[in-house]
């Protein structure tokens, strides 16, 4: 976890150290860049910015240049140098709350400390440096502090998109993720029926691979690849917002903390599976990819996987019983050379998914339960989820570069552990990195039925990432 | 475990030796002793560690974590830091780790930058883990104080702030105290075999070396509305070299301090170059973003290092180096391999993070009175990294002595929340950043 810092407390420090911090303050000269511009960039040129976009700043004044801010808007100017008293910009922050001209409008009013900066700016004639352009920002947000807002948000950007009528029109496709050159093939999975687990007379099977049962499962599309680098780190470090640019409802979901090591451990990232990110990340970044995109996406729960898996065949794999052939379908121990390989080199499986068995093991959404099939034996199951009543372990899949064949089975299950965080030296240890885990990635499914944005919600949520 | 004579002075165990037996010392015993021995005192006695945290940051309270884990009879007493909200937060996660062992009351929480001292007093064993540039002031406190110390790595940011800690670190031998340093490659079982064979002569003379801390900007607090400068600068000090010493400094230290193992002794000189390309605007303050040195050794080998914070490009944390007999590389700690006429792979599982194994042998030296003392050579890897920056931001050849000898101090004159740190942001909102070659920027880097 990084270190978070409030304004408040940093203020309860100053003022318990030092002198009264707003009178030692206002005798000096008061600084553009960093005493005036965070105030404007964090409260005002949200609403008050945006002139390229498509919305018209609020009463058609924009802060974000120098000269936009010194125009001023439909009621005139709002900085008269040397004159706080006749600067809108300063005196409606002053105004009693219940003024309909009182600035902010929502959120925090600012500071008395703030307050008086901006007026000591102007008084001391409000020195804008040339060039300087103002960009809206927003405080960090809090882990998981999404609010039901960005939620309906998100929603509504889904149901706008919208969604084939029907099983039968649904085509592969690529997807381009807004904004940016980077691309993904989606690959459609038909509604069906399967035997989940594996037989016992299966070679290496375990025992947390029965009893077998009939799973029906409805249509989806399925990541063709595993997601890489070039998809996962748009949401690590998201780009900051260029002047002017609008705020849309992924930049509300909550991104990862960046990593003080480097997550690919010299693997390679271009093209290169994502790793080493906890079920908690790898659930955000579909909701993050979901608000992008307006596609619903999630990861598969444990019976989609193993569906898609096997691809409708029987035998340990999909490509039959013949461990000899693995090597043109898959990476791991014996040909990886000891790192995970580009995605998408070897023979798909017979619907089209590249990588199911090897490279990197997969998250999906279960809970990981050795016996758990058990309750299935006698009627079977539906879309079946095993919801996640505590943060490990969750079921992995597929196998990876370090396995040998056998874990690289259709039915090989593997639960995730806390010992996959312990070479995070810090306290508390990062919700959103599981460094140890170097073999472990994700694939993105987007079912056809796009469900309420309750049940939207408790999929990227499942991660139960609270230890 | 044998440590060295003890009647020998320090003037008589040159630096070679020493680094020679103490990493004997350490190579020659498996965690599992440690781990018996801290439980074997804890049985066999009844006393009662009391451990103080000064910095309570994340790295701080894993590093308590982990002694509270090496050690079942120590018990955190005290905390400090600058933040009274860090250092709640810090205390909320310990109590839930060890309920038994923290025991941290209201006066015992130190809050302000004099807070260490009083933390310091009450304590056995002191956890050193703010930004590195307070380290040199914490640790001679520590040392004048009589305690045991861990310090986490850098130990400082300036020449004048090594020589402070090697001057410590001699008071520290002399007053019988242990001092650990968070460079935990050193106690990386993976590390310790492959040093143990390249000091064996497993790829004979080592005449050339590379390493790299290629990766990504890490955490960055954006300034605040109402911060004041210090405010700013505090939070966000990675971006100031004053606090961090430059990522060249708190990362890449882990890597050159690698090679100065391979080698078994320090660089006398290095050139390099550098710049900040890819995030130049204030919240990303003074530093670089990309460094690439050549470090020469006494023997004239060289070591090829670079250490980069750009994303998408090629990312290596590692350590590579070629013999008259053969090449070692670690390939980002998951393979150690040595090829040539002794080939040699490692294949034994870790088991501990080498943040948790460096607490042991530190309370097994407490614990059983062992020679312990990691400040002088991380007092000179530290040395080495400040050579470095100091080569790309100067643009010339930088002798090691003469980077130790500078009489250039970082950090401002007086640390209060009103002082006014060196570095100030431009009118054009970005921090004047060093320009090699520059006669004018000299003074303000060597």
């Amino acid at each position: 976890m990084m270190k978070h810092s409030t304004i408040a407390a940093s203020a309860i420090l100053a003022l318990a150290l030092t002198a009264p911090v707003s009178s030692a303050r206002a005798a000096e000269t008061v600084d553009f860049n960093t005493q005036i511009k965070p105030i404007l960039e964090f409260n005002c040129v949200r609403c008050h910015g945006a002139p390229g976009g498509k919305e018209k700043p609020k009463g058609g004044l924009s802060l974000d240049s120098k000269a936009d801010a010194f125009k001023g808007g439909e009621d005139g100017v709002v900085i008269v140098p040397g004159d706080p008293a006749q600067s809108p910009l300063y005196t409606s922050t002053v105004l009693p709350k219940s003024d309909d001209k009182f600035m902010p409008p929502k959120g925090d009013p600012l500071t008395k400390e703030q307050t008086e900066l901006l007026k000591a700016w102007i008084q001391q004639g409000a020195n804008w440096p040339e060039g300087v352009t103002l960009v809206a920002r927003k405080a960090e947000a809090k882990d998981g502090g999404d609010d039901a807002a960005t939620l309906a948000e998100i929603y509504a950007k889904i149901l706008a998109a919208g969604n084939p009528a029907s099983a039968a029109e649904m085509k592969a496709y690529k997807e381009t993720i807004p904004g940016t050159q980077v691309t993904f093939g989606m690959a459609p999975i038909p509604a069906g029926t399967f035997e989940m687990g594996s037989p016992k007379s299966e070679p290496k099977r375990k025992p947390d691979e029965g009893p077998q049962h009939k799973v029906a499962i409805s249509p989806f599309w399925m990541g063709e690849c595993e997601v890489t680098w070039n998809e996962f780190e748009l949401f690590m470090y998201p780009e900051p917002k260029k002047p002017g640019e609008a705020r849309e409802a992924a930049d509300a979901v909550t991104h990862p903390t960046r990593p003080y090591v480097e997550m690919s451990f010299g693997m390679g990232k271009d093209g290169f599976p994502a790793i080493s990110m906890t079920q908690h990340a790898a659930n955000t970044y579909c909701k993050w990819l979901s608000a992008k995109t307006g596609h619903f996406y999630r990861l598969p729960t444990e019976a989609e996987w193993e569906y898609a898996c096997r691809a409708g065949t029987t035998t340990a794999y999909s490509f039959g019983n013949d461990v000899s052939k693995l090597g043109e379908y898959a990476w791991y121990s014996d040909n990886s050379d000891g790192k995970y390989q580009k995605v998408g080199q070897k023979k798909p499986n017979p619907w089209g998914l590249y990588d199911m068995h090897g490279n990197v093991a997969e998250w999906t959404l279960d809970q990981y339960v050795p016996d758990g099939y058990a309750k299935f034996a006698a009627d079977g199951a539906t879309d079946p989820w095993e919801k996640a009543t505590k943060p490990y372990p969750h079921s992995v899949r597929g196998g990876s570069w370090q396995d040998d064949p056998d874990m690289l089975r259709s039915a090989a299950r593997r639960g995730s552990d806390r010992s996959w965080k312990m070479q995070d030296p810090q306290l508390p240890k990062s919700i959103w990195y599981h460094t140890d885990a170097q073999f472990l990635g994700f694939r993105i499914i987007r079912p056809l039925k796009v469900p309420s944005p309750e049940e939207l919600s408790k999929y990227w949520t499942s991660g139960v990432e609270k230890e | 475990m044998n440590t060295p004579n003890e009647s020998k002075t320090e003037s008589q165990i040159n630096r070679r030796d020493f680094l020679k037996t103490t990493s004997a010392v350490v190579a020659g015993s498996s965690l599992l002793s440690y781990a018996a021995i801290a439980r074997g005192a804890h049985i066999a006695t009844d006393d009662t560690l009391k451990l103080a945290l000064i910095g309570c940051g994340g790295r701080g309270s894993g590093a308590a974590d982990q002694a509270l884990t090496a050690d079942q009879n120590v018990k955190l007493i005290a905390m400090a830091d600058t933040s009274a909200e860090h250092l709640k937060k810090s205390l909320e996660n310990l109590t839930k780790e060890h309920p038994k062992q923290v025991e941290v009351p209201e006066d015992h929480q130190f809050v302000g930058f004099d807070a260490y001292q009083k933390a310091i007093s009450l304590a056995d064993v002191v956890i050193l883990a703010t930004p590195p540039g307070f380290r040199p002031g914490h640790f001679e406190a520590a040392v004048n104080a009589g305690k045991n110390i861990f310090m986490e790595k850098p130990v400082a940011v300036d020449g004048p702030g090594v020589r402070r800690v090697l001057a410590a670190a001699k008071i520290a031998k002399q007053k019988n105290l242990k001092v650990a340093v968070g460079l935990q490659r050193r106690h990386q079982e993976p590390y310790l075999e492959t040093m143990k064979r390249l000091h064996d002569g497993a790829i004979g003379d080592i005449v050339a070396m590379r390493c790299y801390w290629n990766g990504s900007r890490p955490w960055i607090h954006p300034r605040k509305s109402g911060m004041s400068e210090m405010e700013f600068q505090m939070d966000n000090w990675y971006y100031f070299t004053w606090l961090c010493g430059d990522h060249i400094v708190e990362q890449h230290i882990h890597n050159l301090d690698v090679i100065n193992w391979m080698k078994q002794g320090y660089p006398v000189r290095a050139s390099g170059m550098g710049g900040c390309q890819s995030a130049r605007n204030s919240d990303c303050g003074e530093i670089f973003d990309h460094h690439a040195v050549e470090f020469e050794y006494a023997d004239g080998s060289r070591c090829s290092s670079q250490c980069r914070h750009i994303k998408g490009c090629w990312d290596s944390v590692s350590e590579h180096a070629v013999g008259t007999k053969g090449t070692v590389d670690t390939a980002d700690g998951r393979d150690f391999v040595i090829k040539g006429s002794h080939a040699w792979k490692y294949k034994g599982k870790q088991t501990m993070s080498p943040w948790q194994a460096e607490h042991y042998p530190f309370f097994d030296a407490i614990r059983n009175n062992k020679d312990y003392n990691e400040a002088e050579r991380g007092a000179l890897s530290t040395m080495t990294a400040i050579l470095g920056r100091m080569a790309t931001y100067s643009g010339r050849i930088i002798e090691f002595d003469k980077a130790l000898n500078s009489e250039l101090v970082l950090a401002p004159d007086t640390i209060s929340w009103d002082a006014k740190p060196k570095p100030q942001c431009g009118s054009d909102g970005l921090y004047p950043m060093p320009i090699p070659g520059d006669p004018e920027w000299l003074k303000h880097i060597v």
